[in-house]
């Protein structure tokens, strides 16, 4: 799985961003000073509890969060395929409309209802190649709509049919179609598999990871389901709080949590194979976004909590007692912000 | 894993500042720009309307020595061709407007609640017949109508000439209740609040109405402006309710002795004025009532944020940067515009 992050090239560098719900004094600090890079070719899932400021991130980076939402701070670098990287938060209007599905695209949550219902599927998808492209001719969009319908395994006759006649998974697959339809280096997807069954989601991304290996796009993955990400992803980078407490490639993850939240997390689900374990979960809710705790945001629920944790906030970076020891190539890809770990900050 | 839910909940910082809370919600409807200003303004002319006879510095009937005079001290908006004082008469005058304007306005959306929205949840065969009887009150020329009756009846008061306008206007308010009630009815919620047993008089009060206020506030404030246009016509044609003075009946006496000829535009100017500043106050109130009822309008989208550096707006899609803290010059600029040929990407493929 872990194959394609050799060239470690970032396509998207979100650096030190932050995201306030309201602005002034009443305002809420939904997202704060989170770093995240996206490679060329990677599935990065992004995990946490509902209210952990995950969707709240994608938003902010592609600046579609409605008001009152507004970014705070941080750039997102966007490397271009030719051309110099730029800064997504500084485009102004036109370039960021340009921008939007054409370089980065997104897949909402439960974007299936985004489908208009008196339009004909072929006539949506279309729709954004014309609006991108003007110059290409309506058999050429319509042959392209056709080979984005069957890219995600739906038979091209469905191209005429209508929304309602298509099934809740059909039309998820639609959206991702459309998502790709302008080959965007990145794709977005803030939990587009959560409203469909397992069985569908599994085809979903057994697909989506194989066109990721065809196109070469990067995906952002969003979702509270961590044992989705440990199957497909390539990194997890998970969220509590509004920042990101741990961040690795996922069989690091899965086979050894460094945070306290992740390992909660991790054992909230059972495993197919292997030893059996206790399924524990985490115990309380997540934190009130108004009224954070102080120090660690996790600390007045975690199992291990001591005395720095309630008043200092730990920073992320690389944990020390793996670097030193032999395990010193896995430990470079991963980051860790608790103060059970000595890190070296980044 | 030994810390209990109580524990955390306990904590006594997690208790957001409730007091706080209160306050900021209380006067949110006057915090609404528009309907704050249409608010004062009906608020000021409905108090003109109580008080206007009392406070009119003369009677507007009487006759004075000054004939056709301009705005002055002795008389602030002129006087008429028999020396009445324009003044007097505009504050005289809104006492029948806004009678008649609320009180047609509150009799038309009583009807058209219940028969609207009887229809609309009942069905059958009642649905027919109050249809049936709303679409002839549709094509009832309602003007015509009131012209006809209050010609009529001698010494019509404004009770009648209200009445009148309330009767003949429910019917398009009703129509719109029935189709909005005809949607509401198949809501997931109605449905269970009729599968456990509710009454039908609660299902209909307690989960329909709340739905149509806005409905049922616009279609109020609609009526009011419709109204008030009606009184003022009827009056301007010289066939007005019992009310000696109306804006209507100053309007059909500049009208009649050619005011504007004269050029005696403080004849006319006051009470149109008032007529154009009653109904703007009237629709911005509708405007404020529906973004305070229909949450989804009441965004703060388009509302703007004062930075240090200037100001932006909120706006759907654009979600605002505000970069305080940071040198804004070390940000690659973002004039290397994004590619969208598709072709060219397609190449490198």
């Amino acid at each position: 799985m872990s194959s394609t992050t050799v060239a470690q090239q970032p396509v998207l560098e979100i650096k030190n961003l932050s995201v306030d719900y309201g602005y002034g004094p009443g305002s809420v600090r939904a997202v704060r000073d989170v770093s995240l890079t996206l490679h060329k070719g990677e599935v990065l899932g992004l995990a946490g509890e509902s209210g952990s400021g995950k969707s709240t991130l994608a938003y902010g980076l592609t600046r579609l969060l409605p008001p009152p939402g507004v970014v705070r701070g941080g750039r997102v670098i966007y490397h271009p395929n030719n051309g110099d990287p730029y800064d997504v938060l500084s485009l102004d209007d036109r370039d960021l409309r340009a921008f939007r599905w054409a370089e980065t695209s997104i897949v909402f949550q439960g974007a299936m209802n985004s489908l208009n219902p008196v339009h004909k599927v072929s006539t949506q998808m279309t729709d954004a190649i014309r609006a991108h492209d003007p110059g290409l001719s309506a058999e050429a969009r319509q042959a392209r709509a056709r080979e984005l319908l069957s890219m995600v395994g739906i038979s091209e006759d469905r191209l005429e049919a209508y929304p309602h006649q298509l099934s809740g998974g059909m039309r998820q697959r639609v959206m991702i179609a459309m998502a790709l339809a302008l080959e965007p280096q990145v794709v977005i997807m803030d939990e587009p598999t959560t409203a469909l069954d397992v069985v569908m989601q599994r085809q979903i991304l057994g697909q989506l990871v194989e066109l990721r290996e065809r196109l070469g796009f990067s995906v952002l993955f969003i979702t509270h389901d961590l044992s989705l990400l440990v199957e497909f992803s390539d990194r997890i980078a998970i969220m509590y709080g509004g920042r990101i407490i741990e961040e690795a490639k996922s069989a690091d993850l899965y086979a050894d949590s460094l945070h306290p939240y992740s390992d909660g997390l991790l054992h909230s689900f059972p495993a197919l194979r292997g030893p059996r374990r206790e399924l524990t979960g985490i115990p309380g809710s997540p934190p009130d976004l108004r009224n954070m705790p102080t120090g660690c945001s996790f600390h007045p629920r975690c199992p291990k909590a001591f005395e720095p944790c309630a008043t200092e906030v730990p920073v992320l970076g690389t944990p020390v007692r793996l670097a030193a020891g032999n395990n010193g190539a896995a430990a470079s890809t991963r980051s860790v912000a608790c103060w059970l770990h000595e890190v070296r900050s980044h | 894993m030994a810390i209990s839910t109580t524990e955390i909940t306990a904590r006594p910082d997690t208790t957001v500042d409730t007091t706080a809370r209160p306050s900021r919600n209380h006067f949110r409807f006057v915090k609404n720009r528009k309907a704050a200003i249409g608010l004062t303004v009906v608020v000021i002319y409905t108090i003109f309307a109580i008080i206007g006879p009392w406070i009119a510095p003369y009677d507007p009937s009487a006759r004075g020595h000054d004939l056709v005079q301009g705005p002055s001290a002795k008389h602030w908006f002129g006087t008429t061709h028999l020396g009445q004082d324009v003044f007097s008469q505009v504050l005289v005058g809104a006492r029948s407007v806004m009678f008649v304007g609320f009180t047609s306005a509150a009799i038309a959306v009583i009807l058209s609640i219940v028969l609207g929205v009887t229809a609309g949840y009942l069905g059958g065969w009642i649905e027919e017949v109050l249809s049936a009887i709303s679409n002839v009150f549709l094509v009832l020329p309602g003007l015509l109508l009131i012209i006809i009756i209050t010609s009529s009846i001698q010494n019509a008061g404004d009770w009648l000439v209200a009445l009148v306008i309330g009767i003949t206007s429910w019917a398009y308010g009703a129509r719109v209740l029935r189709a909005q009630t005809l949607s509401l009815r198949q809501r997931d919620y109605v449905e269970a609040a009729r599968a456990s047993g509710e009454k039908t008089w609660r299902i209909i009060g307690f989960e329909i109405l709340p739905n149509l206020t806005a409905v049922i506030a616009s279609s109020f404030v609609g009526t009011v402006i419709f109204a008030v246009m009606t009184e003022i016509t009827l009056n301007f044609i010289g066939i007005g309710g019992g009310a000696e003075w109306s804006w209507g009946t100053i309007l059909f006496w500049a009208q009649s002795q050619q005011a504007l000829d004269q050029g005696a535009w403080w004849w006319f100017v006051p009470a149109g004025l008032a007529i154009a500043i009653l109904g703007t106050a009237l629709s911005m109130l509708n405007f404020g009532i529906d973004e305070f009822v229909n949450p989804r309008l009441r965004g703060v989208s388009g509302k703007k944020i004062r930075t240090r550096g200037g100001s932006t707006r909120m706006r759907v899609g654009f979600t605002p940067v505000v970069r305080e803290d940071e040198t804004l010059s070390e940000i690659p600029s973002a004039r290397s515009a994004p590619t969208i040929n598709l072709a060219t990407k397609g190449g490198e493929r």
